[in-house]
C-alpha cells in the first residue's frame, strides 16, 4: 500500500499545482524585488518588474541565478528577511568550490522538514518505523533534513550521523532500524563491514534506504539492496534550496517527484539558457516558491536530467526527473570526450567489481590519460596471471564502448583506496593547464 | 598427492611484497619456495610454506587477496637429465604445464624440488607414480 504524508498535495490535479505554482511565483516575484536588491538589479537590467510575471508562463523571462551569485552575494546578498527572522543556516560541503550558506525561517524549515517527510513516506515509512539517520549532522543538510521529516512522520529517528561504522551495524541490530538514510556510498560501506562482521541481510532488520546527496548508478543501487536486503530510494536535494527533499522516490522507483507546490523545476540548454520541452535532457533548474529567508529564483543546479510528467503508478501527480546523469562541472572531458564518472561507475559494476574506485586524470606529452584504479576482490582473484590479465582487458574494453576512448585499469589492493563517511573522492584530475 | 600452494594479489609498487615476507616472518612461518609473476601494475606471489592454515588467516587478517592452488612437488634427483625424465612423463601423458619453478630443501643435497602447475593435477600424479618418481606430499613440505 501507497502512503502519502500529505496526500491531497501530492496527488492533486495538474491544475491544482499549476494553480499553486501561478499563485506562489508571483508573490515569490514581489518579495524578492521587494527584499533581496542584488536579484532586483538583474531584473532591472533585463528590463523586467514584478508587473511582467504574471504566471508560471512568465517564467522563462526572469534571470537566472548560478553558483557564482552565491558566491558574489556571500553572506548575506541573497538573503530575503531580515536575520532577526532566520532560525537556521546550513552549508554545503564545498566540493566544488565555495562553500554555501543558506538561511531558513521556521516556516522554511517546516516546508524543508514536510518534504523530507514525504520521502520517508514514499519509502513506505509510517509512524510504526525506526529511521535511522546516518548522514552528518550539522552543516550538512543531510543529517537536519531527514531526521526532520522522520520525526514529522513519526518514525522513532536514531541520529547516529556518519562514521563509526561497527556502531551504526550495533543500532541498527540492537533498535531495529528498518529505515536508513545515509550516502549511496557510506550504504555501500555499511553493507561491506557488515560482510567483515560475518552478518548477512538477513542478520538486520532494515527494510529500506533513502540514499542521496552524490551520484550513483543503477548498479550501485542493485548492489547495495543485495548486501543490506532492502528496497533503497534515491533522494535529491540541494543546499541552496533547502536540503534533502526537492525530490524523492517513490515506490514506482522510475524518477524522483518534484516538490511542485515549493519547486518549479525547468529543464534549459545549459550552453544558451533556452527552456527545453518536456523529455529533453538539459540542465534542472529550480525556482523556490515558497521559501522566504533564501528564496532564489531560477537557479542552475548543473545537474544534468530529463523530466516527466507522465502519469505515475504511485498516484502522486508531481512532476518526475531523472536520477541526474552527470553535472555540468563533474563532466570531464578528456582527449575532448566527455565523461561522466557514473559512466565509469556503470561499468565496473556491471563487470563484478566493486563501487570502490577512483579515476586518475592526468596529462602526459600533451595528450590526457585516464586511469581507473579499482580494488581486487577474492571472487575477481585467481592464480592464473592470463586470466586475471584477461578480465582486466574485458574492463578496458568495456569501458572503450561506454566512453569511447582508451582508459588504463589498474588493479590495486583491497582497502587501498580511502573510505569515505560522506561524499566519495572519485577523480583526481592532476592536470595542469 | 598435492601440495597447497598460496597465490598472493600484490600490486605492484615499492613495500607490498615486503609487507606480505614481515606479516609472514612476524607469525613465523617458513617458506620453502617462493615465485613471483607479474604484469606492468600487479603481480601474483606463489608460495609453498610449512604451516598454509596459519599462513592464509595471517595474510587474510592482513588484507592480502589469496587463493589455494593445488600443486605437485617433485623430488628430482640433482643429475644431469633429472627434471627431463619427468617432463618426459608429462609429455607422454599429454599433460599441460602452466608454471614451474624449483626449490633446494634441507640437508639433501642429492635431490631438488620441483613445483609443476599443471592442468590435470590427477593425471599428472598418476602417471609419475607409474614411472617411480617421487611426489612430496604436504608433511612432509612442513619437515623438510
Amino acid at each position: 500500500m501507497e502512503h502519502y504524508y500529505q496526500p491531497e498535495i501530492e496527488c492533486a490535479s495538474r491544475e491544482q499545482i499549476k494553480a499553486w505554482q501561478d499563485e506562489r511565483l508571483v508573490a515569490q516575484v514581489q518579495h524578492v524585488w521587494d527584499n533581496v536588491p542584488y536579484y532586483r538589479e538583474k531584473m532591472e537590467e533585463k528590463g523586467l518588474t514584478p508587473a511582467d510575471i504574471q504566471s508560471s508562463d512568465d517564467l522563462y523571462k526572469l534571470p537566472f541565478l548560478t553558483k557564482a551569485d552565491l558566491r558574489d552575494a556571500y553572506p548575506y546578498g541573497l538573503m530575503g528577511v531580515p536575520l532577526k527572522d532566520c532560525v537556521r543556516i546550513q552549508s554545503t560541503s564545498g566540493t566544488t568550490g565555495k562553500r554555501v550558506v543558506a538561511f531558513y525561517t521556521q516556516a522554511d524549515i517546516d516546508l524543508w522538514e514536510d518534504c523530507c517527510a514525504r520521502a520517508i513516506m514514499a519509502a513506505g515509512g509510517t509512524n510504526e518505523d525506526v529511521c535511522q539517520v546516518s548522514y552528518g549532522y550539522g552543516l550538512f543538510t543531510g543529517g537536519p533534513g531527514l531526521n526532520g521529516g522522520s520525526h514529522k512522520v513519526g518514525c522513532l529517528t536514531i541520529p547516529t550521523s556518519s562514521g563509526n561504522t561497527e556502531r551504526q551495524i550495533m543500532f541498527i541490530q540492537d533498535l531495529s532500524a528498518t529505515i536508513l538514510c545515509c550516502t549511496p556510498s557510506y550504504a555501500a560501506y555499511i553493507g561491506e563491514t557488515m560482510k567483515e562482521m560475518g552478518l548477512g541481510p538477513n542478520d538486520i532488520p532494515l527494510k529500506a534506504g533513502i540514499f542521496g546527496a552524490e551520484a550513483w548508478s543503477q548498479e550501485m543501487r542493485r548492489d547495495i539492496e543485495n548486501t543490506l536486503g532492502i528496497k533503497a530510494y534515491d533522494i535529491y536535494g540541494l543546499t541552496e534550496l533547502s536540503g534533502p527533499g526537492v525530490s524523492f522516490e517513490c515506490s514506482a522507483q522510475t524518477g524522483m517527484h518534484i516538490n511542485e507546490d515549493h519547486f518549479i523545476a525547468e529543464i534549459i540548454n545549459p550552453e544558451t539558457g533556452e527552456v527545453l520541452p518536456e523529455g529533453s535532457q538539459g540542465e534542472l533548474v529550480f525556482t523556490s516558491i515558497t521559501k522566504k529567508a533564501f528564496p532564489l529564483l531560477r537557479y542552475r543546479t548543473r545537474d544534468i536530467c530529463t523530466l516527466t510528467r507522465e502519469p505515475c503508478s504511485c498516484g502522486r501527480t508531481h512532476v518526475k526527473m531523472t536520477k541526474p546523469q552527470g553535472r555540468t562541472d563533474d563532466m570531464l572531458i578528456i582527449r575532448g570526450v566527455n565523461v561522466f564518472p557514473s559512466q565509469i561507475e556503470t561499468v565496473l559494476l556491471n563487470h563484478g567489481y566493486p563501487a570502490n574506485y577512483q579515476i586518475i586524470v592526468d596529462r602526459v606529452r600533451n595528450t590526457d590519460t585516464l586511469d581507473v584504479q579499482v580494488e581486487m576482490t577474492p571472487e575477481m582473484f585467481t592464480d592464473n596471471l592470463g586470466d586475471v590479465a584477461a578480465r582486466q582487458k574485458e574492463l578496458v574494453e568495456g569501458l572503450r564502448s561506454m566512453l569511447g576512448l582508451t582508459a588504463k585499469v589498474t588493479l590495486v589492493a583491497p582497502k587501498s583506496i580511502v573510505r569515505s563517511e560522506g561524499k566519495a573522492v572519485r577523480v583526481i584530475d592532476k592536470r595542469k593547464i | 598427492m598435492t601440495v597447497n600452494q598460496i597465490s598472493v594479489f600484490l600490486e605492484n609498487k615499492p613495500g607490498t611484497l615486503t609487507a606480505m615476507t614481515g606479516l609472514l616472518a612476524e607469525s613465523g612461518v617458513d617458506m620453502r619456495a617462493l615465485s613471483l609473476a607479474e604484469t606492468n601494475d600487479f603481480g601474483i606471489v606463489r608460495i609453498i610454506v610449512d604451516d598454509v592454515y596459519k599462513a592464509t588467516t595471517v595474510l587474510k587478517d592482513g588484507g592480502f587477496i589469496h587463493q589455494l592452488t593445488p600443486v605437485l612437488a617433485v623430488l628430482i634427483p640433482d643429475e644431469p637429465g633429472g627434471l627431463h625424465k619427468v617432463l618426459e612423463v608429462l609429455r607422454e601423458a599429454e599433460v599441460n604445464v602452466e608454471y614451474m619453478y624449483a626449490f633446494l630443501g634441507g640437508g639433501d643435497v642429492n635431490h631438488a624440488y620441483m613445483i609443476f602447475r599443471v592442468q590435470d593435477t590427477k593425471k599428472a600424479g598418476a602417471a609419475l607414480a607409474v614411472k617411480g618418481i617421487k611426489l612430496v606430499n604436504q608433511d612432509s613440505i612442513a619437515e623438510i
